[in-house]
């Protein structure tokens, strides 16, 4: 069975926020849950004293109270003040929406696409030339010399969404439709986060994590992600079940003749912490089973059973485990 | 029908074959026939979508739980949500506004009978198409099985390359014939009110249930016809080749989202107006006062009517709208909390200087009041789109509407079913048994619901089969699931309730409650066409006319 995924991670609350746009949607949602919280114990009290103070008792009990139609003055009270209200919280959000939404993108800022499939994720980084799957690596913003990430959200089927809760709110993914986010986390770590709009049957495992690097480590992952697949001649048994099955017409390893493009980029699987979007780590057990049998750690996943032999499954797991 | 029918009026009774008692509520154009029948055919499918809940929970109730595959929570989410709004909470209502509305407002029946009886049927055939399709709608493997695309079947999930086979045909099919129902309901409950009010009662001393109830009808017309246009669309994509909706060949996903919450949220109000009457009936009357303020409330209904058409796009803060959009509807949204909040005022002021009864009927009214103001301020932190770019679509969602419909809709529900039981049944509901229902599910629900916004709060999604250990979400989603139990626990009492009580409940007599509407000045049940002779009315609460002739209503209009 698939082992899950268990190394040192971020949480997912979304009021530990890391990056400006999370900042200030915690800002403003600690303002509202302010002026929420003093609506409710305002009200709640005036419910509690009023239960108690006017519980009939069953010695009144023939008797009616004074019948009371209505009062203008206090109808008038109490739409003014929820007027004031909603026009101070509109106010407040107004400001907020402006900031996240309208900011301007500054030229240091990294592009990355990233596009939703049935149910995993694809990262393109046109400016650096790189392709990867599910394992988003981005640089730290330093908030002195800011480089935000902007990312450009497209899918390739189904709605998919976007978040990663300590980076910000969420974006869907919509099919024929260009979306855009941006995020500037201060902090390097592993954030992780998953598909927040329903995809399909597996929808609860698209899951998503963020690298954020030191800019020596990002520099790093970018010059290894720029090479060219491994050629390991001491796996090229595995190379050829590779090349020889369907494996091709889903997945690309660059300088083979993979170029598919439904599902994850293998050239550089091994780089990679997790397999099947963040389903199971990426081990050797596991991606034997993911190929022998998806639906072991995945059920519903479009990956199908490959029916290799015994042989042809190690030797294709050892040639995957060469592509660094 | 012939005078010897109304003779025997009611229920199986006794030297009559049972097919003839099957054939008269078959063929009945009565309206409280018709509306018991929409309340019994809820209440069958309130159990059934009930079951589908305690599946999701005990699918949730660990991390990576393997109760049932997710092919199956699939279906499970999908006709829980549209099960309990379509053929629940729509129907159950329009039992109540059906059977109460020509009984409160002097009227022998609705305005169109044969419209009535052919809308129940049309909306019952809704029920039994959506659930044949666990026989019927063939999936990938040729078996049966239900829709999977969740009650809001975003496309292009429902386009034939996402969902191959009958399953989304038998959802598209089941809203569309339902929402013809729903609409016939809708025109007959406003030609009744506008044309069938008695002598006196013009539309200024109509009960509020009555004026809550036409908002509603106006808002149905509005809204449900989006929808059903909506689902010919998608029809005419899956079977005539059209690309409204099919991304594949350049339709928009977007427009389906407008389509649908066009008519999405204002179904909100539809199913919240209805329970605003029920509770602006039953406060009253147990506070021993009239309502606080009638034109304000009547002012505040028809608004909230108004902007509940213009706040749609708050379900779709996360599609990427530009800000100017996005401050247009949040705007929106919160103005909704100004007429709503007078409401509760409005309510706290008929209450304020009165003699409170505690009987059932008005616990669970003061169960709605309080859970109705969490579920607003909950529904405010929602409007404010930068706040719902992160709540949006997680389990803080789920508790909120839950909170709305559940601890809002169902609470005012079983309020009228203690309070109107009577008039419907002859008998009163069992108090004892009435006073452990409410207790045993306010625990379960402020057990389930109140934890249920943490999970969401740590960003958990809605609508996955399962998740990760390690987020702090498993003992949470365990309390959640514990409390559901104790809800299913009182629900068993609740129906235990309505079946003895029917039998052995106490006899309840014209006006059980000392109540102020002309419903309770007939018999109960009351009669086939409910009055011998059409009553005249002179202000608002024409009984407590007549229990205080030295002090009347009357004189103060």
């Amino acid at each position: 069975m698939a082992q899950p995924a268990t190394s040192p991670l971020s949480s997912t609350s979304i009021f530990s926020p890391t990056t400006t746009p999370a900042r200030t949607i915690f800002g403003l949602s600690m303002f509202v849950l302010a002026i929420t919280g003093f609506i409710f114990c305002f009200v709640a009290s005036l419910l509690v004293y009023c239960l108690v103070k006017f519980r009939g008792c069953p010695s009144d009990a023939a008797r009616e109270p004074a019948q009371v139609y209505g009062s203008t003055q206090i109808e008038l009270a109490w739409t003014v003040i929820p007027v004031l209200i909603v026009i101070v919280l509109f106010m407040a959000t107004a400001r907020v929406i402006h900031a996240v939404q309208d900011a301007p993108k500054p030229s240091a800022a990294l592009d990355v696409t990233v596009i939703g499939h049935q149910f995993w994720w694809e990262f393109r980084y046109p400016q650096l030339g790189i392709v990867t799957a599910n394992e988003m690596h981005i640089p730290v913003s330093d908030p002195a010399h800011p480089t935000p990430t902007f990312l450009k959200l497209l899918s390739a089927d189904t709605d998919h969404s976007f978040w990663v809760p300590e980076l910000g709110g969420k974006t869907d993914l919509i099919p024929n439709r260009v979306n855009q986010m941006w995020i500037d986390p201060a902090r390097p770590g592993i954030y992780v986060g998953q598909c927040a709009q329903y995809c399909g049957t597996q929808h609860a495992k698209m899951l998503l994590r963020v690298s954020v690097d030191r800019p020596d480590d990002f520099d790093a992952w970018v010059r290894a992600q720029r090479q060219a697949a491994v050629q390991d001649p001491k796996v090229i048994a595995g190379k050829r079940v590779f090349e020889t099955t369907s494996c091709i017409n889903c997945h690309a390893v660059s300088g083979t003749a993979a170029d598919g493009r439904f599902g994850p980029d293998l050239a550089h699987l091994m780089s990679r912490r997790t397999i099947a979007s963040g389903a199971a780590e990426n081990t050797s057990a596991n991606l034997r089973t993911w190929i022998r049998n998806p639906d072991a750690i995945k059920p519903g996943s479009l990956m199908p059973a490959m029916k290799l032999s015994d042989a042809d499954l190690d030797a294709l797991t050892a040639y995957l485990e060469t592509l660094r | 029908m012939s005078t010897n029918v109304i003779a025997i009026e009611g229920f199986p009774g006794t030297g009559r074959l049972w097919t003839e008692t099957l054939h008269e509520w078959v063929t009945t154009v009565d309206h409280k026939k018709l509306g018991m029948m929409y309340i019994l055919y809820a209440l069958v499918f309130l159990v059934i979508a009930g079951i589908e809940a305690m599946i999701i929970r005990i699918q949730l109730m660990h991390s990576h739980n393997n109760f049932v595959s997710p092919q199956v929570f699939n279906r499970m989410f999908t006709m829980h949500g549209t099960t309990m709004i379509f053929f629940v909470a729509m129907p159950i209502l329009f039992g109540f506004a059906n059977y109460l509305i020509p009984l409160m407002i002097g009227a022998r029946d609705m305005a169109f009978p044969r419209l009535n009886a052919f809308s129940f049927w049309l909306t019952a055939l809704g029920g039994f198409l959506l659930y044949f399709s666990f026989l019927g709608g063939s999936g990938l493997y040729g078996a049966g099985n239900a829709p999977d695309v969740g009650w809001w079947a975003y496309a292009p999930l429902t386009a034939k390359a996402f969902s191959p086979g009958h399953s989304s045909d038998y959802w598209t099919i089941a809203l569309l014939v339902s929402g013809f129902g729903s609409i016939g309901t809708a025109i007959n409950i406003i030609a009744t009110v506008l044309c069938m009010r008695c002598p006196g009662m013009h539309l200024g001393r109509m009960p509020l249930f009555v004026w809550l109830n036409l908002v509603m009808s106006g808002m149905i017309l509005i809204a449900v016809t989006p929808l059903s246009a909506a689902q010919i669309m998608l029809l005419v994509d899956r079977y005539l080749g059209g690309h409204f909706f099919d991304t594949q060949a350049g339709g928009s996903a977007t427009l389906w989202m407008h389509f649908f919450w066009i008519f999405g949220h204002p179904e909100v109000y539809v199913l919240i107006l209805p329970t605003f009457a029920f509770i602006s009936e039953i406060v009253p009357v147990f506070s021993r006062k009239p309502i606080f303020g009638y034109p304000v409330m009547v002012g505040a209904t028809v608004f909230i009517g108004f902007v509940s058409m213009s706040v749609w796009a708050h379900h779709m803060f996360t599609i990427g709208m530009n800000s100017y959009a996005n401050s247009f509807f949040t705007i929106t949204s919160m103005a909704v909390g100004i007429p709503t909040g007078i409401k509760i005022f409005n309510w706290l002021g008929t209450m304020w200087g009165g003699r409170i009864r505690f009987q059932t009927p008005m616990l669970f009214c003061v169960g709605f009041l309080f859970q109705f103001l969490i579920a607003g301020l909950t529904g405010i932190m929602l409007a404010c789109s930068p706040f719902d770019w992160q709540l949006s679509s997680s389990y803080f969602v789920v508790a909120h509407f839950h909170y709305v419909i559940v601890g809002g809709i169902l609470f005012a529900l079983f309020a009228a079913f203690y309070y109107w039981y009577p008039k419907m049944t002859g008998r009163m509901l069992s108090e004892r048994l009435g006073k452990w229902h409410f207790w045993l599910f306010v625990i379960g629900f402020h057990v389930t619901f109140d934890v249920m916004h943490i999970p969401g709060i740590l960003g958990m999604p809605r609508r996955i089969y399962t998740y990760e250990p390690g987020r702090g979400w498993d003992t949470l989603n365990l309390i959640v699931t514990i409390g559901a139990v104790i809800q299913a626990a009182a629900i068993l009492v609740f129906v235990w309730n309505l079946v003895s009580s029917y039998w052995k409940g106490r006899l309840a007599g014209n006006d059980p409650w000392d109540a102020w509407t002309l419903e309770w000045s007939v018999v109960s049940p009351p009669p086939a066409y409910n009055f011998a002779t059409v009553p005249a009315v002179a202000s608002r609460r024409p009984l407590w006319d007549l229990k205080h002739p030295e002090d009347p209503d009357s004189r103060y209009e």
